[in-house]
């Protein structure tokens, strides 16, 4: 890679500007080890990120089956896509487990996140007791939890019998799959709770003591100073988690493996079967191409839409 | 619910109520979040005939160890363990270098084009896994490498790639609260660039080296879909799909089932619960509310 001899000098949005006492040769050595530095970064980029990328898109607009030879079919694989009933119900299905779990997890973690954020004792333990699931590997809490679902025999079951409540068959039902697998991830929302309790940590002390000077009690204090603090946080606890429940893959694999009758269908999933057990890489890389664009347009419609409740420090702090 | 956002410690003393209230609240909180774990242990150390008891009984008697035993020698749960451990080595070690390696260059050193490079590096994070999946696959197929643990590990020397981003951005972050003065008079004594990132920077930057460390190494200890993904022969497999094959052929039997997944968890949460404080400060660091 080829380095220009010249740079700008430090342009007013860089990082830092040093002092003064710059050497000549400075600039250059700089120039150079920079480069090299983030080379490892850069190929990794260009090598796992961008060419896979465009390959995928290559891969989409072909008919193409492993070990057979691709043959180029356009947009066909996305015309195919409208009428394929599998990848609607996928989508769906997806929708629906997002819905479910990101407003749930942003609640409960935010909620537990307030009260981890008070002076409590063995605030150590309390962290890490709430913290615990998310630690847990995906396959193992799988497995736990297809236990816990059990429905002769279950957790859950036999604490709803307990109490004389009407009992669920869980996730081998059709109604009750996704919801059962929406109270599963829940269980995780430790990562939204660590961030939330970053973010509350960095809210300033000085403006609940303006709450209460003006005689604000701990609604207000709550209301006004906390609350929107901490919108920059909740956003982006939103934006991850949306991204994140819309690739969810594990679950449907070793739990439900899609079913009962598709009922947690979830995208990855479909898109794994198409790729890995009916090897249509053509097709499901198209799924992937679809998923990008989905997810792109639901980030972008958040980010348009923060600008009406997200508060930006630099818009008026002080 | 008490909601008693920043309370200042002298005044929460004095409002016993509301402090009793805000330790139910937690005992009450963390019930949900321990009861499954609460569950495996039991369930890990049952008989078979004791599990299925209705209503079911909370205390194993007697304690049923050998289903710990019985679990781990079923299948080579300790070759599973070799195989995690080495792909940790491998990744965490690659991770952790040529992040801070390139997190040094893109907080401290000045080129151009850098935060071009930068912020395009940094959108990776957005892009789904998929997208990239298949054809990673394809490439690694066309290269013999399927079977290996090389898709499994050498991803990570490239800066962790595409995940590993992430990383990049924390280091980055933390790289930029060391005083600049530091490189200036290292500068002015000859050092290079590669002399201040490891004499100097690195040494300063131990607290988000090991936030790094735990991330990557959790995050490989709980990887399936890559090793499901590339590793078809079973001594090759990591302790995840050791587990997933075994609930699959073990599905009967829920004692082997349980003490399995609990021997997967308990390192985690042993590293988890040494090296806790780190984890929170890591969060802290990355400095995301901005």
């Amino acid at each position: 890679m080829t380095v220009a001899p010249t740079e700008p000098a430090t342009r007013p949005g860089q990082v830092r500007s040093r002092g003064p006492a710059r050497l000549s040769g400075q600039g250059r050595l700089e120039r150079r080890w920079g480069v090299l530095m983030a080379l490892p970064a850069i190929l990794g980029f260009v090598i796992f990120t961008i060419g896979p990328m465009i390959a995928s898109f290559v891969f989409s607009l072909t008919d193409w089956t492993i070990g057979g030879s691709p043959s180029f079919v356009g947009l066909g694989n996305y015309r195919t896509l409208g009428g394929d009933e599998l990848f609607w119900k996928s989508l769906s299905v997806t929708t629906y487990y997002t819905l479910g779990t990101v407003p749930l997890v942003l609640v409960i973690g935010f909620v537990v996140a307030l009260l981890l954020n008070q002076k409590v004792r063995g605030l150590a333990l309390w962290r890490t007791i709430y913290y615990l699931p998310t630690l847990v590997p995906a396959v193992a809490s799988a497995v736990l939890w297809i236990w816990i679902f059990n429905p002769d025999f279950g957790l859950l079951n036999s604490l709803l019998r307990e109490g004389g409540l009407p009992t669920s068959q869980w996730i081998y039902s059709e109604r009750g799959a996704v919801p059962s697998l929406v109270i599963m991830s829940t269980w995780g929302f430790g990562n939204a709770m660590v961030i939330f309790l970053a973010g509350l940590q960095g809210v300033p002390r000085h403006l609940y003591e303006a709450v209460s000077i003006d005689g604000g009690g701990v609604w207000q204090r709550f209301r006004h100073v906390t609350l929107p603090m901490m919108t920059p946080t909740i956003f982006y606890n939103l934006v991850t988690g949306v991204i994140g429940t819309f690739q969810v893959f594990n679950q449907a694999y070793v739990m439900t493996q899609g079913g009962p009758n598709n009922a947690t269908l979830f995208y990855i999933y479909y898109l794994w079967r198409t790729a890995f057990t009916e090897s249509e890489m053509g097709y499901a890389s198209a799924l992937a191409w679809i998923l990008f664009m989905v997810i792109m347009v639901i980030t972008f419609f958040l980010f348009r839409n923060a600008r009406r409740w997200v508060y930006y420090e630099m818009a008026g702090a002080r | 619910m008490s909601s008693v956002a920043g309370v200042s410690g002298a005044r929460a003393r004095r409002l016993r109520p509301g402090r009793l209230a805000l330790y139910v609240v937690l005992v009450l909180g963390a019930a949900p979040t321990m009861l499954p774990f609460v569950w495996l242990i039991r369930s890990a150390l049952m008989g078979d005939d004791q599990i299925f008891i209705a209503p079911p009984e909370w205390i194993p008697s007697p304690f049923e160890w050998a289903n710990f035993t019985g679990a781990l020698t079923a299948q080579p749960f300790l070759r599973y363990f070799l195989n995690t451990m080495l792909i940790e080595l491998f990744a965490v070690t690659g991770t952790v270098l040529t992040c801070s390696v390139a997190a040094f260059s893109f907080a401290r050193l000045r080129w151009r084009g850098r935060n071009v490079v930068f912020a395009l590096l940094l959108s990776s994070v957005m892009l789904p896994y998929a997208v990239t999946l298949i054809p990673t696959f394809v490439m690694w197929r066309s290269l013999g490498a399927l079977d290996t643990f090389l898709p499994l590990t050498v991803p990570a020397w490239f800066a962790g790639a595409g995940g590993g981003v992430f990383n990049v951005f924390l280091l980055r972050q933390f790289f930029l609260t060391i005083p600049f003065e530091l490189d200036e008079a290292a500068y002015i004594d000859g050092a290079s660039p590669w002399k201040v990132f490891a004499m100097i920077i690195m040494p300063l930057s131990k607290p988000a080296l090991v936030v790094v460390t735990i991330f990557t190494f959790i995050g490989v200890w709980n990887d399936f879909l890559g090793p499901l993904l590339y590793l078809s022969d079973e001594s090759k497999y990591t302790l995840a799909l050791g587990l997933a094959s075994f609930q699959s052929v073990y599905t009967a039997q829920w004692g082997y089932l349980m003490a399995a997944s609990a021997a997967v968890i308990a390192p985690i949460i042993a590293l988890f619960f040494v090296l806790q404080r780190y984890f929170i400060e890591g969060v802290t660091l990355t400095g995301i509310k901005s």
